[in-house]
């Protein structure tokens, strides 16, 4: 069992974190009317409460044990806490160089399936992203309120649907003897019917088709603000409509292009439920894999440390690419 | 002179709604032609129409003799500078002025050398690597003229550009519009719901009603000489009397309407018998005699330095008003006061009523 200290410390830390935030509402209140005084102290106590009782024991602690356990090795219940209970590195070697009896140098099929998890997920976003510019634009500058509204239900109504269901919805169109592949035989298109999720277009659909909302929204939102007259100015001054695009919608909309990405970019990386369903028998998504390192081989530990080399790994190309933006964090939160 | 831009019988609907209707005009090559009239009456969609957002239900749109049916706003010879000035916020105060440029092609050395030479015409050489934000309201205006002329129009297009300002920069723009416009030689077409505006700084006025033109013409025949009353009433205060003419002699007419008998100019020639408003301005009704004589009351006096506004109450209750010049102050009366009322008949003007439910 592990130490009765990191008990007291994993209880303790919630009830610290409060008291911190609660010192930094205090010390706002310097300047001008501060947290407390604008809120009330009842308000002003429930939100602190609120907000860091649901950050710390939603997230904060579970995150910091799974890192914790990430650094464990596998053990027997019988030997947990045990002389053998040390922090070892041997979850992310394993990692990357695979079963010490293996004799390959590195753990390729892991390996493979992390970097092509990552590249992929990439391109669904940038997939989205083509595919929803066009239709944030339409909703946020050219169509009539009343179509907006009907577009904005069309979207959201899929949503009401469980994503499980919605990924067994994507295997009964593209199966062999799917919707799609009926529809190509029957208008003579093919001969023969396509493996639709053997090729991983079930699952790349499934996966775009996911978080399209996430992409749709913050473009919507960005682009909804541009007055329609800086288009026009544009267009006046000589510009062809893609030009408009790239000179002036785009560089105004980059808070939210950045905000949809980015979403769409960690939501992919880290989805289950599309390449559970949907991957075809070769197709190596890795989430699967940290799925199989906890539920299958059973070894929670190593499970945990494949979850935050792909966390650090997301959280670290999101900031590069912020950072090659120069956008900050808290401009696509807006 | 040759016409630089000819509206011939332009009519514009949207859906059945009709905002422009017949308008035939010719606005001469660098001319500073102003549109005036209040909100809703077609002059913004006018403008639109010649910078080619709108198309025209009927009629054409001629720039320097050629027609512009079918030619899309980003290639007409016309650039638009909008009442929200649309500068670019993400681009610096340079790059706006060099956008126009740059879908053009244009190199980048060929490029700065123009923009430093807006910048200098609108005296804002030191301004170009500053954000648009970072500028005040009129060196924002002053950007989005150099930003506009930079693609060299043969015509600029300005949608009330002005109102966005305070009262002594709107004044003090006014002046330097003017002065650019003389600078460039361009032809500024002027759109205003701002009398002041009109007749300072245009050469020729057309004052439109309900999407129709009621009158073109300078200043001083737009102020003095009202073709209609509805350009009487607009433009400029005045005192409308509706009567009925009862004589015609010599150009005048004799109007009585309830304060008594007036005679007035008569442009339009109306005959006797016909229903006429007489109109005369608050500064032409002074107190004492005149040829035209009225009874009223004083109810309140305003003084606004320069002059003073005279509120008053007519025997029926009409209400007038008139303007003392500051040199007259002494003979302003009491609130109270009964007084009598005269004002020259080549002062005063007979015109038909404004037909303002067609």
């Amino acid at each position: 069992m592990r130490s009765a200290g990191t008990h007291w410390v994993l209880l303790l830390l919630p009830f610290a974190v409060i008291a911190a935030l609660w010192i930094a509402a205090t010390l706002e209140r310097r300047g001008g009317p501060g947290f407390v005084r604008r809120n009330g102290a009842v308000v002003a106590t429930y939100l602190l409460l609120a907000v860091g009782l649901w950050a710390l024991v939603m997230i904060v602690l579970p995150q910091i044990s799974m890192v914790e356990l990430s650094f464990r090795p596998k053990l027997p219940a019988a030997q947990m806490g045990g002389p053998r209970d040390v922090y070892t590195l041997e979850n992310y070697r394993y990692f990357l160089f695979g079963s010490t009896v293996s004799t390959a140098h590195w753990n390729v099929t892991h390996l493979h399936a992390f970097g092509l998890t990552i590249v992929a997920s990439v391109l669904v976003a940038a997939f989205d992203f083509a595919l929803c510019y066009p239709l944030a634009f339409y909703m946020a500058q050219s169509a009539p309120p009343r179509r907006v509204r009907l577009l904005l239900l069309l979207l959201i109504a899929p949503y009401w649907v469980n994503e499980i269901l919605r990924a067994f919805a994507f295997r009964i169109i593209f199966a062999t003897s799917g919707l799609l592949n009926t529809l190509l035989l029957g208008a003579g298109v093919v001969a023969q019917p396509v493996d639709f999720l053997g090729l991983d277009v079930g699952m790349y659909a499934g996966l775009s088709y996911a978080y399209l909302l996430l992409m749709v929204f913050p473009l919507y939102n960005a682009i909804e603000s541009l007055p329609h007259s800086q288009i026009e100015a544009a267009r006046d001054l000589g510009a062809a409509w893609w030009r408009i695009h790239l000179d002036v919608v785009m560089p105004y909309a980059r808070p939210g292009i950045a905000s949809g990405c980015t979403l769409v970019f960690m939501l992919t990386s880290g989805a289950l439920a599309a390449p559970l369903v949907l991957g075809g028998p070769r197709s190596l998504w890795f989430t699967p894999i940290v799925y199989d390192r906890f539920y299958q081989a059973f070894n929670w530990p190593q499970g945990a440390a494949y979850a935050c080399v792909l966390l650090l790994a997301c959280v670290g190309f999101v900031l590069t690419v912020l950072r090659l933006s120069r956008l900050s964090l808290g401009q696509i939160t807006r | 002179m040759t016409a630089d831009v000819e509206l011939d019988r332009v009519s514009v609907r949207f859906g059945g709604f009709t905002a422009v209707e017949g308008v035939s005009l010719k606005i001469e090559q660098g001319e500073f032609f102003s549109f005036l009239g209040p909100s809703g009456c077609g002059k913004t969609t006018i403008l639109r129409t010649i910078s080619g957002f709108v198309e025209p239900s009927q009629g054409a749109v001629r720039i320097g003799g050629r027609d512009m049916r079918g030619i899309g706003p980003n290639r007409r010879p016309t650039a638009l500078i909008f009442q929200s000035l649309a500068l670019f916020p993400m681009m610096s105060v340079a790059d706006n002025v060099g956008y126009g440029l740059r879908v053009r092609g244009v190199g980048r050395r060929a490029r700065r050398a123009t923009v430093e030479r807006l910048l200098a015409l609108v005296a804002l050489s030191d301004q170009g690597g500053k954000r648009v934000d970072d500028l005040s309201g009129g060196q924002r205006q002053r950007v989005a003229i150099a930003r506009a002329l930079a693609v060299e129009p043969q015509v600029l297009l300005l949608d009330e550009p002005l109102s966005a300002l305070d009262l002594k920069l709107r004044q003090h723009m006014r002046t330097e519009l003017r002065a650019i416009q003389r600078r460039v030689g361009l032809t500024f077409i002027y759109i205003t719901h701002d009398q002041g505006e009109a007749l300072t700084m245009s050469d020729r006025i057309a004052v439109m009603n309900r999407g129709r033109i009621e009158q073109v013409g300078d200043a001083r025949s737009i102020y003095e000489a009202p073709q209609t009353g509805f350009v009487a009433g607009f433009v400029g205060e005045t005192n409308a009397l509706p009567g009925r003419v009862v004589a015609v002699a010599d150009g005048e007419a004799e109007v009585a309407t309830a304060l008594g008998r007036f005679r007035g100019r008569n442009p339009r020639r109306l005959m006797a018998g016909v229903a006429a408003v007489l109109f005369v301005r608050p500064e032409f009704l002074h107190p004492g005699g005149g040829e035209n004589e009225c009874a009223a009351e004083a109810v309140d006096l305003a003084y606004e330095g320069s002059v003073t506004h005279l509120a008053l109450r007519a025997a029926d209750g009409t209400r007038l008003t008139a303007q003392l010049a500051a040199a007259a102050r002494s003979a302003a009366p009491a609130p109270g006061a009964r007084l009598r009322l005269g004002f020259a008949a080549r002062d005063a003007i007979v015109l038909p009523p404004a037909a303002t439910d067609a």
